[in-house]
């Protein structure tokens, strides 16, 4: 008893923040992880009883003669999730650098302006930013209607409810990821080294290549991690920019959780999903503890 | 070295003369700044526009925001987010100085990164994940508390949001004054009240509002977990927007920027102060 209460008074601090996320955020985790081995209610929630019937679901179906067949569907969807994520890393990847690289080369104050605006739409709704997109992609859009006016096109392109129009709200959305720890590590670059690079007579795009994004790569390998997390989970994003035509991971649980009522494949695939954020986050680590040896030596 | 390093970025230069720019890249940047803020432009103005249409211009008009105030269902959407949101940064403003506290300043506590470990997970854990492990958790103990599902929701995921400025600030903080306090005979709480939170303040202020438009911006995992009847402001304003585009909502949407705008420049202008 006299053990509990000692413990108790000298972890109480933090014990309601790690208790509130430990009972309704780990635990609800891992109970969906034993769902996901469970059978499914019709009508909503799961029945006892161990079974891999969800993970099966992935990749075989029954046809009308109860035989398995395999069925890519949604191997089709895992696999447009990880594709348009990757698209949407490279994408922000090449939009941020240019702005993280302009933004550490100005001065103090400018800096911290700059940062702050790119702060400001990163906190606003998420929702209503995505939202906006199609006020500029939809058939009488800003884009089509400019193009018509200026006699560009006659007929409005379809913008919207494309891939292209999912990838451009994910980097919109998720670019100051990328751009934020790629400026971290670009503003406690030394000067000098670019310095000591053009007295030897590099070019200045051989300075970038050689000195200064080699000096990036853990910015870069950051924000790629913190891009790809919420762009595998998505779920604005493809409802509102890809029409729920181009079904991606997110969509397709919360459907499952919803009018779907297969709980525990909704939960396979969530388990789906955490995985490759562990993979993602896996190789983060590893790259940081090169990069700290790196450092050392 | 570093400082040598800040003090030679302030230097002007001419800028064909300066080996830091890139061509290009200055026009590359002032690109990326307007992509990032013409989207949100055209909603605002939009929100003005006197005619239904959403995109072509007729006269300027306030006439959508009276509108919306005067719609009830937005208004108990509204009521419905500010209550939440004011709960769930209540709770997770207290947790999180707390917490940032006993890390911080605790010499008893052993295990520190794994507290620290558990209190940014939420930040790890994609949102779609929280949604649907919360609602079955909730289903699981039957837990039916209306608004106040939603509070134990918004509380969790938001304490990492407030505990980052909140440890930061305490990081830089001189621990000396502390120190000096409980030397001249104050005892701890009185060193808590009248050193240690008050020179705190700032980061406090400064999570407790990223904590709140956290709240008050989240979709995902309210969709899931609310139940019927407790409509927020993003859950109103989706069910509107996937049956079509209304100015109304444009206006709704500008009010919820603003409030956004206004506590992130706030936060960070609060943070900054010393």
């Amino acid at each position: 008893m006299k053990l509990i209460k000692d413990i108790l008074n000298r972890y109480k601090g933090v014990l309601p923040a790690s208790l509130s996320i430990g009972i309704f955020m780990l635990i609800p985790i891992l109970i969906i992880v034993v769902y996901s081995f469970m059978i499914p209610n019709p009508n909503g929630g799961v029945r006892t009883g161990f079974s891999l019937a969800s993970y099966q679901k992935l990749f075989y179906d029954y046809d009308l003669f109860d035989n398995l067949v395999f069925n890519a569907g949604y191997l089709k969807i895992i696999f447009r999730s990880l594709w348009i994520s990757i698209i949407s890393v490279v994408a922000s990847l090449l939009v941020g650098f240019p702005v993280a690289y302009y933004i550490a080369m100005q001065n103090t104050e400018r800096r911290n302006l700059l940062i702050l605006l790119i702060t400001i739409p990163f906190w606003t709704n998420l929702l209503i930013r995505t939202y906006s997109w199609i006020l500029v992609l939809r058939d009488t859009g800003l884009i089509n209607s400019t193009l018509m006016s200026l006699g560009i096109i006659d007929e409005p392109i379809t913008l919207l409810y494309t891939e292209g129009a999912i990838v451009l709200g994910l980097v919109y959305t998720y670019v100051p990821f990328m751009i934020l720890p790629i400026y971290a590590s670009l503003e406690r670059l030394d000067i000098r080294l670019i310095e000591a690079c053009r007295d030897l007579y590099s070019t200045k795009w051989d300075a970038l290549r050689y000195v200064v994004f080699p000096l990036a790569k853990p910015g870069i390998i950051a924000g790629s991690i913190l891009v790809f997390i919420p762009s595998i989970g998505a779920f604005i994003a493809p409802e509102l920019l890809g029409g729920g035509k181009n079904l991606m991971l997110g969509s397709l649980v919360q459907l499952q959780f919803s009018s779907g009522r297969n709980w525990p494949f909704g939960s396979a695939l969530a388990v789906v999903i955490m995985s490759v954020v562990l993979i993602a986050l896996l190789i983060q680590a590893y790259n940081a503890r090169k990069n700290g040896s790196e450092i050392v030596h | 070295m570093s400082n040598i390093n800040t003090l030679d970025k302030d230097i002007k230069v001419p800028k064909h003369r300066d080996i830091r720019s890139l061509p290009g890249f200055s026009w590359f940047s002032l690109g990326f700044f307007i992509y990032l803020y013409l989207p949100l432009f055209i909603l605002v103005i939009f929100s003005f526009n006197s005619s239904i249409s959403a995109t072509v211009w007729e006269s300027f008009s306030v006439a959508w925001y009276f509108k919306a105030f005067a719609n009830d269902d937005i208004q108990r959407a509204a009521k419905n987010s500010m209550i939440i949101a004011v709960f769930a940064t209540l709770f997770a403003t207290i947790f999180a100085t707390m917490a940032a506290l006993a890390i911080g300043r605790s010499k008893k506590i052993k295990y520190k990164s794994v507290f620290t470990g558990v209190i940014i997970l939420p930040l790890m854990i994609p949102e779609i994940v929280t949604a649907v492990a919360t609602l079955t958790f909730f289903s699981a103990i039957g837990l039916s508390l209306g608004l106040g599902n939603i509070i134990i929701a918004h509380t969790v995921f938001c304490i990492p949001f407030a505990y980052m400025p909140i440890r930061a600030r305490l990081q830089g903080m001189d621990e000396g004054l502390e120190v000096a306090a409980q030397d001249l005979y104050a005892n701890k709480s009185d060193t808590l009240r009248l050193i240690t939170l008050p020179l705190l303040a700032p980061g406090i202020f400064s999570g407790a509002m990223l904590a709140f438009i956290i709240s008050i911006d989240d979709f995902i995992i309210t969709l899931m977990v609310a139940e019927a009847g407790a409509n927020t402001l993003p859950i109103y304003i989706y069910g509107i927007v996937r049956k079509g585009i209304t100015p109304e909502i444009n206006a709704v949407s500008t009010i919820l920027l603003i409030i956004s705008i206004i506590f992130v420049t706030l936060s960070y202008w609060i943070g900054k102060k010393r």
